[in-house]
């Protein structure tokens, strides 16, 4: 039980750490798509199966097609330049915080031994979420709808803004 | 330590790397993606809670976390489409050039 878990999380961080670390930003793209995945595995694995399959739908399917677009649309050959003085000492000091972030929240949950129900895993069916959605849930569901379609609207505007002359530049 | 303290230490170093990936590159995308990782580190927690907590039939974790992204897939969208125009406005995605807007 608990070697599948540990088993996931270091697929998953490693996949992560080595995909905001390297310089190609499409192999960035497609190894946090492999770090999504194992999130959506931790989900599997606590019994959440809906909430994996919306993840596997929505991260590996949607997000990370609309980035992989966004880093073909922005690409350039400066990215690949040699990074300045200024830039790592940014990053000694983002991994500074970072570590630091890391050890005092590893820390806190060390010492804190929090009361587990050693129950089996819960079984939850679809038509207990669509009931909770369509019922006690039903005004936040309404508040999301009117958010993403404000929010893709928005970024369709923002996108396409500009003049039509000035779009020489675009492939 | 029990599989709740493992859950917990998966999201909280999860939650780190995307805060030193924010907080380290220059790439406006590549930010963007760390602040999705904290996210997930978020999500994380709910699930580990609601597995492990005290009643977990009532379903909130997962809801909880199905309207979490929600609202990220709405995020993304934004900051991308906003990537995208600073880059037709400097003709590069890096945040310490977009300063067009600085006071």
């Amino acid at each position: 039980m608990n070697a599948a878990l540990i088993a996931i999380a270091l697929v998953t961080i490693g996949a992560a750490v080595i995909a905001l670390s390297c310089r190609n930003l499409l192999h960035s793209v497609l190894l946090l798509a492999g770090s999504w995945t194992g999130v959506a595995a931790f989900f599997l694995w606590a019994g959440a199966e809906f909430a994996a399959f919306a993840q596997v739908l929505v991260y590996v399917g949607a997000i990370s097609m609309v980035v992989l677009f966004a880093v073909l649309l922005t690409r350039r050959s400066r990215e690949d330049s040699a990074p300045g003085p200024a830039v790592r000492g940014r990053a000694g000091w983002a991994l500074g915080t970072g570590g630091l972030v890391a050890v005092v929240l590893l820390v806190a949950v060390g010492g804190t031994a929090p009361a587990v129900s050693p129950s089996p895993p819960p079984v939850l069916t679809v038509r207990q979420i669509g009931e909770q959605l369509m019922g006690p849930q039903a005004a936040a569901l309404l508040a999301v709808g009117v958010l993403l379609t404000a929010a893709l609207l928005g970024a369709v505007v923002l996108a396409a803004a500009g003049r039509p002359g000035n779009g020489k530049d675009q492939p | 330590m029990n599989p709740l303290q493992l859950s917990l230490g998966f999201s909280s170093i999860l939650f780190a790397v995307g805060l030193t990936a924010a907080l380290a590159r220059s790439n406006s995308i590549l930010v963007l993606l760390g602040l999705e990782l904290m996210l997930n580190a978020a999500n994380l927690n709910f699930i580990a809670f609601w597995r492990y907590g005290p009643a977990p039939e009532a379903a909130t974790g997962v809801v909880f976390v199905l309207f979490a992204i929600a609202v990220t897939a709405a995020e993304t969208a934004v900051g991308l489409a906003l990537v995208i125009a600073i880059y037709r406005h400097q003709h590069n995605v890096r945040l310490a050039e977009a300063t067009s807007l600085k006071g």
